[in-house]
């Protein structure tokens, strides 16, 4: 599946298959109630947010109350209660990624889309949303879309994500594939791979930047004593 | 004496297609599970108690100790959780590891759960890293169908199952007992400790829950030794370990040392600071680590030389700060994080968090009130200790830590704004040029 296939529709009402697959998530678990988070992911996968009636087939199947549920779901930031774009975009502006750029980044791109925060455009491609840290900050200023990385982001690549966004144009992660869509992202944060681990680098340059250094000055760890031991024998021996 | 740096977890990460089995093997990986699954689990147990690796999350608590606390008379099962929550501000090391080479933390994974005794272990990814949970899926997966995991693994009769379970956007499931709520599917908001986790933790069973790069050593000890291992670092914080850099330094990313390098040496291996930069502050260990200046750079980057310096070693996130950069915005957005985060089951983390966000936003804004300053350390006071978890604490570290060094920018937030004083501009990472 890529960014240009049109996306799947939206479950109105939950499909058999879904409710099974939430059974199947439960099922994972020796005790079925910690299936509830990777359920709600499976949820927004489905319907495109938490909706009541995935919040009631969550109850049903984990023998909870609904309430409990739902005081779940309103705990966590990645779960939605308002329908999420085919693509959200997040800006880091933790305090090293908003001094870095992502303050302007925001800001820029809250002007170029006109949404404020959490707020989706009317053509219901893109969702903005200020994120907090990212845990990329050797990439920083950080974006996300869908969850995947765009590392190292200016306020004019940022505005080029998204205008790619919405016009149907394949975006790639600096660190990943080509972005899929919000709901088919969910999917796999369900549980449910989707066989693209092997798309993309190891790393970025950040990430390989010490075992460059390190590669090119020969340093390495010291080696193992199993190793080394002939050589301390010898040394034994010729003293 | 080892080298400067000293690539073990990182060695695999520049190979072809770095993260498949294949080429984990290829590299040696899953030998270390063989000799484990040769050896007493208890005699596991001792070999990582003596190679002196301490926890990586930022307690730095002894690994080996803390597999010791184990009731092994308990007649529950035992639970092996890995705390991949990343979220510390500043703290980037366990998403580029699990992303690169997801391989080591579940051989890892396997071998500790034997230790422990564990037949069920748990890997908790926070959900905001949609290619580091497909790379971890993948790599349990290849390691189920190689025999590594799964049933009576490697004819040794030890059965083990590994579940990748995300989380959905919380900071404080990274905290030990708030992460085990997540997993139980409630809302993630930290236990009452005693009784600890090693007692009763994942469903009121005996549990270990352990840093992603705290599991990922441990293969690594297995294969050369605890020696070997404690050869490199200091006496008391022995191994290698991974130093994230971040901010205004020419070369950000992960640089693998052992223990008690300083911030100048790695400085000086990465190329410095960017170009005209001047190092104003930084952070040895993430945002919950009281800040340090250009006076710290000779101290020694290992848990007692940071601690003697009056902060923490941390997470090892070494976030740079240069001259252009207010102090006073950089800790109102760590505070205004922190306030985000705050589970709210505490009243001095909920509210005090609130209040000291509105006091900075003032300040920030140039629009302080005298008292301000005190009004904030006396938040911080009856915030630090007396709140539910290790979050609140975190929240006054950066505060409290920068009106000691940088109290003339929080006493000019009581006339000029802080834009004012350091046009924001200058401090991203595509402005032009960078002047004081």
């Amino acid at each position: 599946m890529t960014a240009t296939n049109p996306p799947e529709a939206v479950e109105t009402t939950l499909s058999e298959t879904t409710w099974s697959e939430l059974r199947e998530i439960a099922a994972r678990y020796p005790e079925a109630r910690s299936g509830l988070l990777p359920m709600l992911h499976l949820v927004q996968s489905a319907q495109g947010r938490v909706t009541p009636e995935g919040i009631e087939a969550c109850a049903e199947i984990l023998g909870i109350t609904p309430a409990e549920v739902n005081g779940v779901a309103t705990f966590y930031t990645m779960y939605k209660r308002k329908p999420v774009g085919e693509y959200h975009v997040g800006v880091c502006t933790t305090a090293l990624c908003a001094v870095m750029g992502g303050d302007e980044i925001l800001a820029r791109l809250q002007d170029h889309l006109g949404v404020g925060n959490d707020e989706t455009t009317a053509d219901g491609k893109v969702t903005l949303e200020h994120i907090e840290c990212n845990a990329a900050c050797d990439y920083a200023p950080v974006m996300m879309v869908n969850w995947e990385f765009l590392d190292n982001q200016t306020p004019d690549s940022a505005v080029q994500v998204v205008d790619d966004l919405r016009a149907g144009r394949p975006v790639t992660s600096t660190r990943g594939p080509r972005v899929c869509t919000w709901r088919e992202a969910e999917r796999v944060l369900a549980g449910f791979p989707d066989g693209r681990a092997d798309e993309g680098p190891s790393g970025g340059p950040a990430t390989l930047a010490g075992l460059a250094i390190a590669r090119e000055r020969g340093w390495t760890a010291p080696t193992a004593p199993e190793l080394t031991a002939p050589e301390s024998a010898q040394e034994a021996t010729d003293a | 004496m080892p080298d400067t740096l000293t690539p073990v977890l990182s060695n695999t990460w520049d190979a072809p297609q770095s993260w498949k089995l294949a080429t984990y093997e290829a590299q040696g990986g899953y030998a270390a599970l063989r000799t484990a699954l040769g050896m007493a689990p208890d005699d596991l147990i001792t070999m990582v108690k003596e190679s002196g690796l301490r926890g990586r999350g930022g307690a730095g608590f002894p690994t080996g100790m803390k597999w010791s606390f184990i009731p092994q008379d308990n007649p529950k099962p035992k639970y092996l959780v890995v705390n991949a929550d990343e979220s510390e501000p500043g703290t980037c090391k366990d998403i580029p590891l699990m992303m690169a080479s997801p391989h080591t933390l579940v051989e890892g994974v396997i071998i500790s759960s034997y230790a422990i005794r564990a037949n069920h272990a748990f890997i908790y990814i926070r959900g905001e890293v949609l290619h580091v949970v497909r790379r971890v899926q993948a790599a349990v997966a290849e390691a189920y169908a190689a025999g590594h995991l799964g049933k009576n693994i490697h004819g040794s009769g030890y059965d083990l199952d590994v579940v990748v379970h995300t989380g959905a956007g919380a900071y404080i499931c990274g905290e030990e007992t708030a992460l085990l709520e997540g997993l139980e599917g409630r809302r993630g908001q930290p236990r009452l400790r005693p009784p600890f986790p090693a007692v009763a933790g994942l469903y009121a069973s005996p549990t270990v829950i352990n840093n992603v790069e705290s599991i990922a050593s441990v293969p690594c000890i297995v294969s050369n030794g605890a020696s070997w291992f404690s050869s490199m670092g200091t006496e008391k914080s022995a191994g290698m370990t991974l130093y994230s850099l971040s901010g205004h330094v020419k070369r950000p990313g992960q640089y693998e040392a052992p223990l008690g390098i300083t911030l100048r040496e790695l400085l000086d291996v990465a190329g410095g600071l960017r170009e005209g930069s001047e190092l104003k502050f930084w952070t040895p260990g993430g945002s919950s680590t009281p800040i340090l200046t250009a006076e710290h750079l000779d101290v020694p980057l290992d848990y007692e030389g940071v601690g003697a310096a009056g902060s923490m070693l941390g997470t090892k996130a070494l976030q740079i700060f240069d001259q252009t950069t207010s102090v006073v915005r950089v800790v109102l957005r760590w505070t205004e994080f922190y306030k985000h985060e705050s589970c709210g089951k505490c009243t001095p983390c909920r509210e005090g968090t609130w209040w000291l966000v509105q006091t900075l936003k003032r300040l920030e804004r140039g629009e302080g009130q005298p008292g301000d300053i005190e009004t904030l350390l006396d938040l911080c006071d009856n915030i630090l200790g007396r709140s539910f978890c290790a979050l609140g604490d975190g929240a006054t570290s950066p505060i409290a830590s920068a009106i000691k060094y940088f109290r003339e920018e929080f006493e000019a937030g009581m006339h000029t704004p802080a834009a004012e004083l350091f046009p924001y501009r200058a401090s991203t990472a595509y402005a032009a040029t960078v002047s004081a």
